[in-house]
């Protein structure tokens, strides 16, 4: 299975790397979900959704949904 | 007014940027309120004086992350933008961003340049910069951005001469775009560029990927030639947004330091509590409860006062003024009608107070967020929590406030189900008929009874939209991508002047609004009421003596019985008669039937309908409206008319009828057919009817 913003856990950092132009909308594009850019997951939502991102500087919420289609790499893991 | 001579201003941002407060801070009060031609988008202008004796008309356009619109309030930017005819085309842009958001807002500002406006970035909340350890180099910023930057604080207040003096000077201002984003592909924008020579190339593109008004003719011809596939086209903006955004960087490099060290956080702590699964929901019941509670608390006293005054200025009117027909009209029409709606300026700007504040500070965000998925179980979304707040104060901008959910069956849902949510409108008759038939006792000795009714009803509202939600989820077959973007904005103590002008314009909004229908109704309502046609109006006291010739009445009560003769036997109490079989099942004599018509034009009408009636027909001795009410007896049944089970079933049927014939107008302008608001007057009407009367049968 490949790693998206939804596998991401409580505290982790990612880069984006590629994600389906069809299915993410333009608007989380120009909040800055691009590829390269650094997406935390700061928290998730009760009953597992929407989750709460710091994307490239941008706080957003995203549903679980979009959140699948967004490729990712986990640079930092929590320590916790 | 808007002159032609003054400088025309646009203020474009993003959202949470602070840009009203900018508004606010330019023009004080000075502001018109109006709507686009056409559409319900709210049009703000203000006017303000600038050095030099020269004036300005300040735009302030709704906010957007882009000028790729995705709503119709973002089209109005565009369209805006697009057309150097339109009499508020800007002289002069201000972009307003947020210091910590800097990077972000950049987007729209690059593309607000590629315009060639004269544009000047308004970096607002730099009183947090030391807070978040920012820097900024100013002059490497205005070299690149090629612009003039007002490095402000609309909440402090501070760098706002200085962004008028920049004003003033707009001509020196660069109108130069300060990137070139057609490098993306420039194949096809050089074959643009050749096709339309003397349009701006980024107009075009604009006008390619929008859907907006442009002058049509052209827009079928630059579309036919170089349209693309909707796939293509998107990647394009794609590959555009991330072309601004490397050019963003590599300014912010130098432009913009950040020392983390320094930067302190309270967004994250506060989010812990206020989204936590089980004090996030906690909190939020604790304030709406808060709310609610004080809206009845706190505008007792100032009702009661207003409700006490316009009772002896009619009593004065009566007196004063030479008697006559006129007269009459003042005392017993004009000012019982007044009054029914100036009583209830404290409950609504406590409200709209409430909402603003909410608003104001960012929690609203974390409710939609807490609230998503739960909303998304009933066929709504958590962006519905907002309208479902803001319709306690009104419906109408609440289904305006439904623009910003994506997904068209969540969008629908929810303006469907809003009018169901308990409007400011409705307050005014629970208000009075919960004082006539509730106790004002206290529970615990805290818990006022009163309140937890008003508090009941509001909960009673919100059920009924859940729950017909949930419904019209299962019935509409509606297909749509579903997808769900919100921004967290950061945590604020809302800015007392903002809310302050926000109550303000509100209520005077609600006041005009209501009031012109209440005054025309009420007008029309006493001549009815003050007239009628044949012998049993006419020779009233003639039929009055006739009956009571075995034991002659005293002269008070005998008045009594000739207006309340003459009243049954007016215009008005005909048409009450007739329909007094539908109603009277409910618990109702034809004098709240006629309150309940009169309601349909809006619910508010039914206390002044009432207080209108009462006044012609009744005794002298009850001065306020209130007292009236209670004062009414069945002449039947010898019970009053507000007891306990006509009041449940009043407040029942006001809880759920669609009364009101300005949102059933906005729901046909939102959802373009007629069908939806026809469905909602129906059912919800018919619902209210069922539901009032078996609430009576059964409490009777």
């Amino acid at each position: 299975m490949q790693t998206t913003i939804h596998s991401l856990k409580k505290g982790e950092q990612a880069i984006i790397k590629d994600f389906d132009i069809d299915t993410v909308p333009l608007k989380l594009l120009e909040m800055g979900c691009l590829p390269g850019n650094l997406v935390e997951l700061l928290q998730i939502a009760p009953f597992g959704d929407p989750l709460y991102l710091n994307i490239n500087g941008s706080y957003v919420a995203i549903r679980v949904e979009t959140a699948k289609e967004i490729e990712v790499e986990i640079i930092k893991t929590n320590l916790w | 007014m808007v002159s032609k001579q003054n400088i025309n201003v646009a203020l474009i941002g993003n959202p949470n940027v602070g840009k009203t407060s900018v508004f606010n801070q330019l023009t004080g009060l000075n502001q018109q309120v109006g709507n686009y031609p056409g559409i319900t988008v709210e049009k703000k202008i203000g006017f303000c004086k600038l050095p030099n004796n020269i004036k300005a008309n300040i735009l302030d356009l709704p906010g957007t992350y882009s000028l790729n619109a995705s709503s119709i309030d973002e089209n109005v930017v565009i369209e805006l933008l697009l057309n150097k005819n339109d009499k508020l085309y800007p002289d002069v842009a201000l972009v307003v961003t947020d210091v910590e958001n800097l990077k972000r807002n950049l987007l729209l500002f690059t593309q607000i340049k590629d315009l060639e406006i004269p544009t000047i970035l308004v970096i607002n909340m730099a009183d947090r910069m030391k807070f978040k350890g920012i820097t900024l180099d100013i002059p490497y910023l205005e070299e690149h951005l090629k612009t003039k930057i007002a490095l402000i604080s609309s909440r402090k207040g501070y760098g706002i001469d200085e962004l008028k003096k920049l004003i003033v000077s707009y001509r020196t201002i660069s109108s130069e775009p300060c990137l070139n984003a057609s490098v993306i592909d420039p194949d096809y924008f050089n074959s643009l560029r050749k096709a339309f020579p003397n349009q701006l190339l980024y107009k075009l593109w604009l006008v390619i990927t929008q859907d907006v008004n442009f002058l049509n003719l052209e827009r079928n011809e630059i579309r036919s030639s170089f349209t693309k596939s909707h796939s293509d086209l998107k990647r394009l903006q794609q590959k555009e947004t991330i072309k601004r955004y490397q050019f963003i960087n590599d300014v912010l490099k130098v432009g913009l330091k950040i020392d983390s060290s320094v930067a302190r956080d309270y967004r994250s702590r506060l989010d812990r509590v206020l989204t936590h699964k089980v004090w996030g929901y906690v909190i939020f019941f604790l304030i709406l409860f808060v709310i609610f509670q004080s809206i009845f608390e706190w505008s007792k006293i100032p009702m009661d006062f207003i409700d006490t005054s316009f009772a002896s200025l009619s009593t004065l009117a009566a007196e004063g003024l030479p008697a006559g027909v006129l007269t009459n009209l003042i005392s017993q029409g004009i000012i019982p009608g007044i009054g029914g709606i100036l009583i209830f300026i404290p409950q609504i700007a406590f409200l709209f107070m409430f909402i603003s504040i909410l608003e104001e500070s960012g929690y609203m965000s974390r409710v939609v967020f807490l609230m998503d998925k739960i909303m998304r179980k009933f066929g709504l979304s958590g962006k519905s929590v907002v309208p479902l707040i803001s319709g306690t104060a009104c419906a109408i901008p609440a289904i305006m406030a439904t623009r910003n959910i994506e997904n068209w069956k969540e969008r629908l849902i929810t303006i469907l189900v809003t009018p169901f949510t308990t409007c400011s409108a409705r307050l005014p008759v629970y208000a009075i008929i919960i004082a006539l038939v509730i106790p004002d006792n206290r529970i615990f000795g805290f818990l006022n009874m009163q309140g937890m009714t008003l508090m009941l009803l509001y909960l009673l509202g919100f059920g009924m939209a859940i729950f017909s939600a949930y419904i019209l989820n299962k019935i509409l077959k509606i297909k749509g991508k579903t997808y769900f973007v919100v921004e967290m904005p950061n945590y604020k103590l809302p800015l007392f002047k903002n809310v302050g002008i926000n109550v303000i314009e509100k209520t005077k909004a609600f006041i005009y609004g209501a009031g012109k229908i209440i005054l025309a109704i009420s007008i029309v309502l006493w001549f009815l009421a003050s007239y009628g046609p044949g012998e049993k109006f006419n020779n009233a006291e003639k039929i009055v003596v006739e009956n009571t010739k075995q034991n002659p009445l005293p002269e008070d009560e005998f008045e009594n019985a000739v207006a309340s003769q003459k009243l049954e036997n007016s215009y008005i109490g005909i048409m009450g008669k007739a329909i007094e079989p539908a109603i009277s099942p409910l618990g109702y004599d034809w004098k709240i039937g006629i309150a309940i018509i009169s309601s349909f034009a809006a619910r508010e009408v039914f206390v002044g309908t009432l207080a209108t009636i009462y006044s012609v027909g009744g005794s002298d001795n009850e001065v306020t409206i209130k007292n009236k009410m209670a004062a009414e007896i069945n002449p039947v049944t010898g019970e009053k008319i507000f007891n306990f089970a006509s009041g449940i079933s009043l407040l029942l049927f006001y809880a759920f009828a669609m009364q009101c014939a300005s949102t059933l107008a906005v729901t046909k302008k939102e959802t373009n057919s007629w069908k939806w608001p026809a469905g909602q007057l129906i059912f919800m009407s018919g619902f209210a009817y069922v539901v009032a009367l078996l609430a009576y049968q059964i409490l009777k």
